[in-house]
């Protein structure tokens, strides 16, 4: 494949490196048919990437190059080459050809020269073998033998103007004191500065120690009718050869986002979360030292592994056997998924290198054996050992790599016991890239710390907004409600205090409510049976009056019917007299 | 005094280029002011023969080889500075 334009419009042509991250920065790789200057000091990595960039165009996009050694011997960078699996000694055959240009040590030299010679057999080189690409490895050398600047100043626009006109894609190396990046260094004269004036594209290789810590970084300086990355970005030689670390591009496919959950490990903590975090999700767990950060990463580990998901473990705390026996010893049992192959670990007690370099690593296990989650424990090392930016930096892209993997990246985070506690971030700043957070803190009451987890953040999952207490034990790690009363929050034994307190006033509360539902039961009994006693009475009552009634009726009729009775007895008349 | 020992160069020049035509001209001057008749000068212009110049690893303009007698050297220039190109071929003593 030839450079493909990725713009509409007039975009030169390109010719791929095959170098991780440049071609990105690049929009395609290096200007075709025209010259690039790679300039770096010592130790830089100037001749790799160049070789890397032939090996690139003879290997894949069948373009012949030509190595033009002026310092060190083609057989020597052959061999040095050879770890990168570019297959040199093949390619040596027929589509790389290396010139040894070297200068001899007893070189005599009087009066002007100039480097035709070179040019001629490059010429007849060139058609012989179609060749398209060409290094010229360490000009300064060369040059350096010139006797002024005038006289290399000609020398390279003369070469500069070969090139051009045979159409080669070149690149020219050469040492240089790092980049103008100050005032007074402006004001230096660059040792070659006139040819970055000269190409078409000019490419700085820095290579610094801070704090310690070796940090290379690549910066496109220019690169005529092209768009590029202007910003430095952090890279190094890893077993593939040149690496430069950079964002995803803007455009390039997104894995499909998950909703599948996965377990956090803890089973009330997926509670919590509202059933777990999301696949591919990063989560960030922050605490002071001994907050149990390790051993939540350890669970998550555990359950991946158990669930069948490849697992990448990097500790920058403890050796990884150490990390096994100590997380044992909370019921997290990691040496059978360590068998199995499942479950891989690595660790770095000291950090050796720069969290580029870190990272690249984490990238190519990751992907030599299909991680499907990655523990980080803990990501702020990277912050110590660093200045701050490129770590963060670096953390970013270790987000942007396992997201667009699917990769569900769990990574702890120590916080400064000097910190403030309000502040509550990492130094690296991922918590606003996390997708979950996951506080854990201490809390100290009555001579006790107790260990309690809060979730911050969770996004696209309704979470919990309590505080609980994290417990471990022989039997694993569990999650407990904090006791709250009266306002106070209590934890550990505290807790254990007031429930138990708690539980001896519930029993209590239970025998009194047992007492008097007995001693009501005896009221009702009483009453029940002075009610029936009442009803008997009032039944006797009304019989009572039932019988008055009947008595006095009957009375009545007695006396009206004796009455009558009477006066047919005494014959009187049998209707009272009428009134006259 | 003993035989005469032969000189044997090769100069390679770039085509007809002032540096070239420097570097013949110095040559012979040179060898006719020094060597009389005990020299033998190749001339090997790299543009026709760039293989050559290849095989002899010469990748500046001009380059003179000095062939013999041994130990070989090379003198990379115009060989303008009379002196150090003698000092270079062992000729030292005569030019004082």
């Amino acid at each position: 494949m030839k450079s493909t334009p990725i713009a509409p419009g007039p975009v030169p042509k390109k010719a791929l490196t095959g170098i991780v991250g440049l071609d990105e920065i690049t929009g395609g790789g290096l200007p075709q048919g025209r010259t690039t200057l790679l300039v770096g000091g010592p130790g830089s990595g100037k001749t790799i990437f160049a070789l890397q960039f032939l090996a690139h165009g003879a290997r894949i996009d069948d373009e012949p190059g030509i190595f033009v050694a002026f310092e060190e011997s083609a057989d020597r960078i052959v061999a040095n080459a050879d770890g990168f699996g570019w297959k040199l000694p093949e390619l040596r055959e027929k589509e790389l050809f290396f010139i040894d240009a070297q200068p001899a040590s007893d070189l005599i030299q009087s009066g002007n020269f100039d480097l035709g010679g070179m040019l001629a057999v490059l010429e007849a080189k060139v058609s012989e073998m179609g060749a398209r690409r060409i290094v010229f490895d360490a000009i300064d050398i060369v040059l350096a033998l010139l006797p002024d600047d005038e006289a290399r100043r000609r020398e390279v626009y003369h070469l500069h103007e070969w090139l051009l006109q045979h159409g080669l894609t070149g690149i020219i190396t050469a040492k240089a004191g790092g980049e103008v990046t100050t005032p007074e260094d402006s004001q230096r004269e660059q040792p070659f500065g006139f040819m970055q004036f000269m190409v078409d594209c000019a490419v700085v290789l820095n290579h610094c120690v801070v704090q310690g810590v070796s940090q290379r970084t690549l910066r496109v300086q220019k690169y005529r009718g092209s768009s590029f990355d202007e910003n430095e970005s952090p890279f190094l030689i890893g077993r593939n050869g040149f690496e430069v670390v950079v964002a995803r591009p803007l455009g390039r496919g997104v894995m499909e986002v998950s909703k599948e959950r996965v377990s956090s490990g803890i089973e009330r903590l997926d509670t919590m979360l509202g059933g777990g975090y999301y696949r591919g999700a990063t989560i960030l767990i922050t605490g002071f030292p001994g907050t149990a950060k390790t051993t939540l990463g350890g669970a998550f580990a555990e359950a991946a592994c158990a669930r069948g998901d490849r697992t990448l473990f990097v500790s920058f705390d403890a050796d990884s056997s150490e990390v096994v026996r100590d997380l044992s010893s909370v019921g997290i049992r990691l040496a059978a998924h360590l068998d199995s192959g499942c479950l891989r670990m690595i660790s770095a007690r000291r950090v050796t290198g720069s969290a580029a370099s870190y990272l690249v690593r984490i990238k190519t296990l990751a992907a030599d054996m299909g991680a499907r989650c990655v523990v980080i424990d803990p990501v702020s090392t990277w912050a110590k050992s660093n200045n701050g930016n490129s770590a963060h930096g670096v953390a970013e892209l270790l987000i942007d790599f396992s997201k667009s993997e699917g990769i569900t990246l769990l990574c702890t985070s120590l916080l400064d016991e000097m910190s403030q506690r309000q502040e509550a971030n990492s130094s690296l700043q991922i918590s606003t890239l996390a997708d979950t957070w996951i506080q854990l803190d201490y809390l100290v009451q009555s001579g006790e710390r107790n260990r309690g987890l809060a979730i911050i953040k969770s996004r696209g999952t309704s979470h919990s907004n309590q505080v609980r207490e994290l417990i471990l034990s022989d039997n694993g790690v569990t999650l407990a409600d904090i006791y709250t009363a009266g306002g106070e929050v209590l934890m550990g034994t505290l807790r254990w205090e007031k429930e138990s307190a708690e539980r001896v006033a519930v029993e209590v509360a239970d025998v009194a409510a047992r007492l008097k539902r007995v001693r009501l039961d005896a009221e009702e009994a009483e009453l029940e049976v002075r009610v029936r006693s009442l009803q008997t009475e009032l039944v006797a009552k009304q019989t009572e009056k039932e019988l008055l009634t009947h008595t006095t009726a009957t009375r009545e009729r007695e006396l009206t019917h004796g009455d009558n009775r009477l006066r047919e007895l005494r014959g009187a008349d049998a209707t009272p007299p009428k009134p006259k | 005094m003993t035989k005469p020992v032969q000189y044997q160069f090769r100069l390679f020049v770039a085509g007809g280029t002032s540096n070239s035509l420097q570097a013949i001209a110095n040559l012979r001057a040179l060898c006719a002011a020094h060597l009389p008749d005990r020299h033998k000068i190749e001339i090997v212009d790299v543009f026709h023969e760039p293989t050559r110049a290849l095989a002899d690893g010469v990748f500046m303009t001009p380059t003179l080889v000095k062939l013999g007698p041994l130990p070989g050297q090379r003198i990379v220039g115009t060989l303008s500075q009379l002196p150090v190109v003698l000092q270079a071929l062992g000729l030292g003593g005569i030019a004082a």
